[in-house]
């Protein structure tokens, strides 16, 4: 039974929900239809961002008509706390508010606009305290969620303090909102007893169930967690969606009824944590080629009101913080700062693009201060034999893949061309100038929080010979299900249609991590694939007996099982099974290997392997208004043996477009008072159609996983979103045109404002 | 006088008699009529997540418009067939568009995927051939996908948009012409009684005699704004007159000194009519909102609003616009820039409402230019606005008209940096400058999420370098977007 070459894996097919996607047929949980008696949920929110609650008077909530019940804190049967960590977020607000509109109280009531209209009516008076809501204000308050903590290596002072060049400067780092379109929701239906069931749109389910239990104070079996697909995550949705499905379950526990909390979009935003903004120092000491021989960073991370998953976030950012460079001596320290905001956390990179930003800038820095092209200073500093050891300790084993990576982008971009067609045309043009920048992306796959890396599936086989697929990973637009019924389908020799993609749920594969880290298709494809193995042998083993030939002859291909001269159906083959009393249905278990990272000891190594890939792009400014235009982008990035290019490709151009938001026109706005003034669409922008060139060219490095990931493939989920970077240093290019030789300094996102601020300051030099 | 809307959904007529005047159409999808294809992303017109498409009649023609149900108000279909995401495929075979987002690989989480669908349906119907990038883009502004970075639906809306607009609605153009001439009558629309209701009236006498008798009615236009009122301040709207029905203030006259635009003309009607006044009004209006938002909202409702970040009263401030209004049987015209008293206040009294407006064209020797200033270039509001109407003679500034939006509490000229420009000479950028400094007397912009006052002030007077930079005829490129050159109309 020798494996045959796959069939549907590596080829580019097409997502399975697709024609649901555009017919309207697929569902999201808002689209359920509702049991009946379905209660509507909104939440009472707080109106200032710090203080103790006085008085809360509910009085007019409760005598809205359609309004059923209203619950505060006091009523939470279990623990009122829905923190995947350290116990420090109540789902409802007791005496203390710590971040402007914090959930207070939550009504439930017949309609959803009853229950909103209920909802700001409540009356809460709050002592109110001073808040510390900017980077600044954390600053001087010296308030942090968790300890300090920092890696180093060699002699980072006396290393720059010895180089012959040096430079120091700050970098100001923006933080992110999801905006998964489908918001955030969960539907929970009180069942038997003390069951409870709880749609979810989450991409950790298991954590949702522990959460919702301990809120409730049930054992876990009582919860069952179920989510077919989302209309987005990108980290917003792997530890706040607890939150939504606890107060749901809770509320549908003390009213009997099923209870739905969807979140209109501003709560949306006004409730739930961003991407982390940073504001990262460094100094850094070179030679005169630009090479690196000494720097220190300092990270310093808004994390907000608890500390959530900034644990590992700000971590990611220090692991990334030699993007793909020797650092000979270093120190890579931060702080995780408490504001009283909404708390930070997951989001697509989780911390990495900060880090990969900060050190980016730094390179850039370096070359417009010697006069060099900043390409030229990025390869000089890339990991090679002998300088291939990052700052954390382990060895960049795959460092050949990126060199001629980066080259091959460099020729058929055209770079150096079109650097000198740009100079020209800057040279010509006192209003517009363009700027062009190739940058690369090296990114560590594993979570670094090493008990995540395991991944459960359950695979059944009917009497059919029609198959079952669940696994732990969960759907959120990038293919997960698509890549894991491939593999699925491939072991069996089917075709895609007879392996039926089930919802993830917590009854069927128990004690999951979150589909984060970009690590969906890498832990879920190799347990489900390990499940459908153990089913396919079991089958292989009565073929061969009743084929009368050895094991190893048995193949399946095509819906056929053929052995000797014989041949006979998948799906006879699965009924003779039945009858000879052989179990068809198997769990696949896997964990990813060689993972060893000590965080105590800061030893080890936290990556199973590196993702790779290096962007061009070119853009345009206006000098006088600070508008900016992308001209072009080319890609070249690294999926290892693609699982399914289509879907990677759309990984690459979606976390390219969602990074170059980040980066330009996405502006998170916080007044003094800790309200979010953008906090909906209106006023926080998104990419949109109009914003990606015409030029817009990604192509697939091919080149095997040097690990034995599944099918040599690489993660894509989270790298691409670096890529974007290029567009951000190709502004930066573009105003360093107005003043050649100065380090630039543009604090992302770059806005037209940033970067009219950024021109500013060059002239000036 | 009838009691009950009346439009076509399924292919079947539909008439509805009781329901309450802030119902939004979105709500009736989903909660009432069980059509859960159609998306709520935002419930604020920025989306696109609730794009179903309106047809319409218009002469012997249907017309598709791509609308938000998120901020629609139930009583402003009537009269039309409405589509949704569950129309487009018929017994298993998708519509072309359908296909072609499959085919390209145009989905990935799909919430906004329906909205995207239905654009392009429109789309599909209305836009040019072959397609151009460029009105492909503008046709999805106001389509927000999170997942796919659009490349594969710019791909599938170029395949689908290259083929002829032949599809299973285009083939029962006859019949369905025929169901909606069918809903059209000539009577005023009243649903609920005098406490509470939904008035949608056919004639204008029939309008200003309501809106007097209830001056404190909301008068709906285009619902752009006021269906916001409704889905995030949860304002209940009592009682609702819509123009929507009244055909007199939909009309548009193209004289050859000027244009008179009803209040009641859409957006995107006004778009081609503007942009034949001057290629800059065709741009800002392609980056006004987007195809949903210019479909439903009107010229009339963006200036009745009185908002200091309205796209279009800077624009026709400059151009020296004059504005109707009306009340019961009274009319008036005023200079447009007058009805700006205050913030939140315009020279309205309860019961009046504007007509129209009317916009002198630019003479010869007079030079137009307008910029909008915005984080991000499509959907979005500006954070600046500033609109340039310049005379000259003999090279020199013979006469000025400027007005900004976004930079004080109402849209509003900068008297002084006019009066300071004018006799300047135009081939000499030092006799600009008293101009461009008076700029700072004229305006104290606040900062707000949008920008920092500083940065207004400064684009303010770069604004005004650009203008006349280009007037003088610089041959330097200016613009990120090359301003449009005459006679090269592109398409909406
Ligand atoms: C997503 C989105 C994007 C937008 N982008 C832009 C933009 O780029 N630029 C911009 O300027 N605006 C923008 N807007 C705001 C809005 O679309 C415009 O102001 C629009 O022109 C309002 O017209 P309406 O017909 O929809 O008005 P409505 O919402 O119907 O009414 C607006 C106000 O005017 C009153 N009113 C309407 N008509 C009359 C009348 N004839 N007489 C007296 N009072 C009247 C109404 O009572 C109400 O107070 C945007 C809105 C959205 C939702
Ligand atoms: S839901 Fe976003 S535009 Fe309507
Ligand atoms: S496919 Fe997810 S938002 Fe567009």
């Amino acid at each position: 039974m020798d494996d045959a070459p796959p069939v549907l894996v590596h080829q580019a097919i097409t997502h399975d929900s697709a024609i649901r996607h555009v017919t309207g047929a697929a569902p999201y949980i808002d689209d359920l239809p509702e049991p009946a008696g379905t209660l509507h949920l909104a939440l009472g929110l707080a109106p200032v961002a710090r203080g103790r609650i006085t008085t809360l008077d509910l009085e007019k909530v409760r005598n809205t008509p359609g309004v059923v019940a209203v619950f505060t804190s006091k009523d939470v049967p279990g623990r009122n706390d829905v923190s995947p960590s350290l116990g420090d977020e109540p789902m409802l607000a007791g005496d203390e508010i710590s971040f402007h509109s914090q959930p207070v109280f939550v009504v439930a009531a017949t309609t959803r606009r009853a229950a909103r209209i209920a909802a700001r009516l409540g009356a809460i008076e709050v002592e109110q305290e001073w808040a510390s809501v900017s980077i600044a204000d954390a600053l001087s308050t010296g308030e942090t969620v968790l300890p300090d903590y920092a890696f180093r290596r060699g002699h980072p002072e006396p290393a720059i303090d010895g180089a012959a060049r040096r430079l120091a400067g700050e970098i100001e780092i923006g933080g992110q909102e999801h905006f998964y379109l489908e918001g955030q929701i969960a539907l929970a239906v009180p069942g038997e007893g003390e069951a409870m069931f709880v749609h979810s749109s989450t991409q950790h389910p298991s954590e949702v169930q522990h959460i919702v239990a301990r809120v409730l104070g049930l054992a876990d079996h009582q919860v069952t967690i179920e989510c077919r697909r989302m209309g987005g995550g990108f980290g917003g949705k792997e530890s706040q969606a607890s939150h939504w499905a606890a107060l749901a379950a809770f509320a549908a526990r003390l009213t009997g009824k099923p209870c739905k909390l969807r979140l209109d979009r501003d709560e949306d935003f006004a409730l739930t944590g961003k991407r982390h903004d940073f504001l990262s120092r460094y100094r850094v000491g070179y030679d005169e080629r630009g090479l690196i021989e000494g720097i220190t960073f300092e990270h310093l991370a808004r994390c907000g009101y608890s500390a959530d998953l900034s644990l590992g976030v700000v971590d990611r950012t220090m692991f990334h913080s030699d993007n793909a460079y020797y650092l000979p001596h270093v120190e890579i320290g931060s702080k995780r700062l408490k504001t009283n905001t909404v708390s930070n956390t997951a989001f697509r990179g989780f911390g990495g693009p900060q880090g990969v930003l900060a050190i980016e800038q730094v390179i850039d820095a370096i070359a417009h201060e010697r006069g060099l092209d900043p390409l030229d200073v990025r390869k000089a500093n890339f990991y090679r034999d002998g300088s291939s050891v990052t700052p954390y300790g382990m060895e960049v084993f795959d460092r050949a893949t990126l060199l001629p990576l980066v080259e091959a982008l460099e020729a058929s971009s055209d770079y150096r061309a079109r650097r000198i067609a740009i100079a020209e045309h800057n040279a010509r043009s006192p209003i517009l100038k363009r700027g062009l920048a190739l940058t690369p992306v090296k990114f560590g796959i594993s979570f670094t929080l090493k008990h995540l890396n395991q991944a459960g599936a359950l695979v059944h086989v009917y009497s059919d010979g029609s198959v079952m697929l669940n696994h732990g990973g969960t759907e959120m637009g990038q293919g997960l299900y698509t890549k894991v019924a491939q593999i699925v389908a491939d072991e069996f020799g089917l075709p895609l249609e007879r392996v039926a993609i089930t919802a993830t749920r917590t009854d069927k594969v128990p004690n999951t991590g979150p589909t984060a880290a970009s690590s969906g298709s890498d832990l879920n494809g190799m347990a489900a694939r390990e499940a459908a193995r153990t089913i396919r042998l079991r089958m292989a083993e009565e073929a061969a007996r009743r084929l009368d030939v050895a094991v190893s002859a048995i193949r399946f291909e095509d819906g056929l099982v053929h052995g000797g001269d014989e041949t006979m159906t998948f799906a006879e083959l699965a009924r003779f099974c039945v009858l000879e009393r052989v179990s068809l249905s198997a769990t696949g278990y896997y964990r990813t290997p060689g993972i060893t990272w000590d965080r105590a000891e800061k030893t080890g190594r936290p990556f199973f392997y590196f993702a790779y890939g290096a962007a061009c792009s070119e853009v345009v400014i206006d000098t006088m208004t600070g508008e900016m235009k992308l001209l072009a982008v080319d890609i070249l990035h690294d999926c290892g043996a693609s699982l399914n290019p289509a879907l990677d490709i759309g990984q690459i151009e979606g976390g390219f477009v969602q990074g170059l938001g980040w980066l330009t026109t996405e502006e998170l706005v916080f007044d003094n008072e800790g309200r979010l003034r953008t906090h909906a669409p209106s006023t926080y922008k998104i990419p949109v159609a109009s914003d990606v060139p015409a030029h817009f060219h990604v192509e697939l490095w091919d080149e095997p996983n040097r690990e034995d990931a599944i099918y040599r493939s690489k993660a894509v989920g989270e790298p691409p979103v670096m890529l974007a970077i290029s567009a951000f240093m190709a502004i930066a290019d573009a105003i360093h045109a107005l003043a050649p030789g100065n380090p630039v300094q543009l604090r992302a996102p770059a806005t037209p404002e940033a970067i009219l601020d950024a021109i500013d300051r060059q002239r000036a030099k | 006088m009838r009691r009950s809307i009346r439009f076509i959904f399924r292919g079947m007529p539909r008439e509805i008699s009781a329901f309450d005047p802030s119902i939004t159409l979105l709500e009736w999808l989903r909660l009432e009529a069980s059509a859960t294809g159609t998306k709520e992303g935002c419930n604020e017109g920025d989306c696109g997540a609730c794009t179903v498409v309106l047809a319409k009649t218009d002469g012997d023609r249907i017309r598709y418009f791509p609308v938000n149900a998120c901020i629609l108000l139930l009583g402003q279909i009537d009269g039309a067939e409405l589509l949704t995401i569950e129309d487009l495929a018929k017994d298993g075979t998708l519509h072309p568009v359908q296909a072609a987002m499959v085919r390209h690989h145009g989905s990935q989480c799909g919430f906004c995927t329906p909205g995207i669908v239905m654009s392009l349906f429109a789309a599909f119907h209305e836009a040019p051939r072959p397609p151009d990038r460029e009105a492909i883009g503008t046709a999805l502004a106001g389509n927000l996908c999170r997942c796919t970075g659009y490349r594969p639906i710019f791909d599938a809306a170029f395949d689908v948009l290259s083929d002829l607009p032949e599809d299973r609605f285009s083939e029962s153009n006859a019949s369905r012409l025929e169901a909606l001439r069918a809903l059209e009558d000539d009577r005023g629309i009243v649903i609920g009684n005098e406490d509470r209701f939904f008035a949608s009236p056919r004639h204008l006498d029939e309008l200003a005699e309501m809106i007097a008798r209830h001056p404190d009615a909301t008068i709906l236009a285009g619902s752009t704004d006021v269906g916001l009122w409704v889905t995030k301040k949860l304002a209940p709207l009592k009682r609702v007159i819509a123009l929507g029905r009244v055909a007199a203030l939909a009309t548009v006259v193209e004289g050859s000194d000027s244009v008179f635009l009803g209040a009641g003309v859409t957006l995107a009607k006004a778009l081609p009519v503007l942009e034949r006044i001057d290629p800059d009004l065709g741009t800002l209006m392609r980056r006004f909102g987007s195809a949903q938002v210019r479909a439903s909202g009107t010229v009339g409702g963006n200036i009745a609003n009185g908002s200091p970040i309205g796209d279009l009263a800077p624009a026709l401030i400059a151009l020296g616009a004059t504005l109707h209004l009306r009340i019961g049987k009274e009319s008036r015209i005023l200079p447009l820039e007058d009805f700006f008293v205050a913030y939140g206040k315009q020279d309205r009294a309860p019961g009046e409402f504007v007509t129209g407006i009317t916009v002198p064209r630019p003479e010869a020797e007079t030079h137009f230019r307008c910029f909008k200033i915005s984080k991000r270039m499509d959907e979005d509001i500006s954070s600046v606005m500033g609109a340039f109407r310049i005379s000259i003679e003999n090279g020199a500034v013979s006469g000025a008209r400027i007005a900004f939006g976004g930079m004080a509490a109402t849209p509003r000229r900068a008297l002084r940096t006019e009066e300071a420009l004018v006799g300047a000479m135009l081939a000499n950028p030092h006799d600009w400058m008293g101009a461009v400094q008076a700029l700072e007397a004229d305006y104290q912009p606040i900062s707000d999420m949008r920008a920092s006052a500083r940065y207004r002030a400064r684009v303010a007077r770069a604004l005004l370098g650009k203008a006349l930079t280009e007037i003088a005829g610089s041959s330097r490129a200016t613009r990120i977007v090359a301003r449009t050159p005459i006679g090269e109309v592109r398409h909406g």
